[in-house]
């Protein structure tokens, strides 16, 4: 095995293409992810049956299966009911939704630590039900649990190189394709391993700073309890 | 309707090679984490700095491209493996990364009175770790191992990517052959729930039966 250092110069503009997608998926799929979270989270928390049980189930369900297969069913299912979506914005949704159900478990989690006495309170002072939730509940639970979110980022980043499958031109299809046509596959899949080593290693830093930073939000609040 | 049956033991086929790769890798996984999750912890500084580059590397790239640095690089270095092979090497190596902590943590869970009372009894180190510690740490690892064995069985889906004739696989070859699409991968998801959903009745018997008569002795 040789490493040729004038063959990485010449793949690493194409590589670097790749990495914008797979920066841009990540975000994107991020953002639904945590928004669509927090929509279970609460959707599961709902007095009614008909919708905290099926959430349930979709959440249960979600999490039990992979993630690859997910993206093949929206890739190749959608366009027979008539909706063609780019791959990208297939592996965007497939990304988002499978980790909402991560990500509604954190919620969860930080909503179940919220003490029940602010339920209570919420009521005695007569707020309605959405003012409960948006001014009471929401931002006592979300700030604690906001260290666990940034985990999900990460995890989800190192996720991505499974849209390649779907045909999506992130980093990791981007490396194959060039390991393909030149027969080097030693150069483009180790510079791919490093690109996310060095990203996830910086992240965590990120995240013990979150930890430093939100943290202590959790203990204030029970403490005042 | 005969031809679906056709297709249907395809999958089954599939469905087998999944839980084959499951279960090496799940086994191989368990080593490798009590492994490096007692070297992380160990006396040994050398020990120590290698848990903690392996549990880091492994848990820092995707497993995605350690699947395809094994199955594509290492050859180049002379080791060449079987898809099967790869597939267990990958998942074992990444998944144990994850459990190395999950094994950490839960010794360093272990009350601290423990460790004092064997020392009291003039217990080794290592009847201590094998007698004392380990014993009650397996219980605190149990369910989060389950997640971790979940999350492998997830993981097996790549591995149709190098080639091997998993469940994913077969849907795609079936999808390919009958240019259905539905069928066979709602078949596969409800598989692949129904294998997650024995990983988890299975661990938590095990709990169950592991902490049997523990209750008021745990905190």
């Amino acid at each position: 095995m040789d490493w040729d250092w004038q063959f990485v110069w010449q793949i690493l503009p194409t590589l670097a293409e790749g990495a914008k997608i797979t920066i841009i998926a990540t975000l994107l799929g991020y953002v639904l992810a945590v928004v669509l979270g927090l929509l279970l989270a609460i959707m599961r928390r709902s007095h009614n049956g008909f919708v905290s049980k099926p959430t349930a189930g979709f959440v249960e369900f979600v999490r039990g299966t992979p993630l690859l297969v997910q993206l093949y069913f929206l890739f190749y299912i959608l366009p027979e009911a008539g909706i063609t979506l780019a791959p990208l914005v297939a592996g965007v949704i497939g990304l988002g939704l499978h980790y909402a159900t991560y990500t509604s478990e954190v919620y969860r989690a930080g909503i179940d630590n919220v003490p029940r006495g602010q339920w209570e309170a919420a009521k005695a002072c007569n707020f309605t039900t959405r003012q409960t939730w948006r001014h009471i509940v929401l931002p006592q639970a979300i700030m604690p649990v906001i260290p666990a979110l940034a985990n999900y980022l990460i995890a989800m980043f190192k996720e991505t190189p499974l849209l390649s499958a779907i045909t999506v031109l992130e980093l990791m299809n981007q490396a194959r394709s060039i390991a393909n046509y030149n027969y080097r596959y030693v150069e483009p899949i180790t510079l791919v391993g490093v690109f996310f080593l060095v990203i996830s290693l910086i992240s965590v830093v990120g995240v013990k700073y979150l930890e430093r930073r939100f943290g202590a939000y959790g203990k204030r609040g029970r403490a005042a309890s | 309707m005969e031809m679906w049956l056709g297709y249907m033991q395809l999958i089954l086929q599939g469905a087998w090679i999944t839980v084959q790769l499951t279960a090496y890798g799940c086994a191989f996984a368990l080593v490798v984490a009590i492994l490096a999750g007692l070297g992380r912890i160990s006396r040994f500084a050398a020990l120590r700095w290698l848990s903690v580059g392996y549990i880091e590397f492994f848990r820092g790239t995707s497993i995605f491209v350690q699947l395809f640095w094994i199955y594509y690089v290492l050859p180049l270095m002379g080791f060449t493996l079987s898809p099967m092979q790869a597939g267990v090497l990958a998942l074992g190596l990444n998944v144990g990364a994850y459990g190395a902590e999950v094994v950490r943590s839960a010794i360093q869970a272990v009350d601290g009175g423990q460790n004092e009372a064997a020392v009291a009894v003039n217990l080794t180190r290592f009847q201590t770790m094998r007698h004392i510690i380990l014993p009650q740490a397996f219980v605190i690892m149990l369910p989060t191992f389950g997640n971790n064995a979940i999350e492998l069985l997830k993981g097996t889906a790549i591995v149709s990517l190098i080639s091997l004739s998993d469940m994913t696989f077969q849907a795609q070859v079936v999808r390919a052959q009958t240019g259905n699409t539905a069928v066979p991968f709602i078949t596969i998801l409800v598989l692949y729930f129904a294998i997650a959903s024995v990983i988890s009745f299975g661990v938590r018997s095990l709990e169950k039966r592991l902490t049997r008569g523990l209750d008021g002795v745990r905190a």
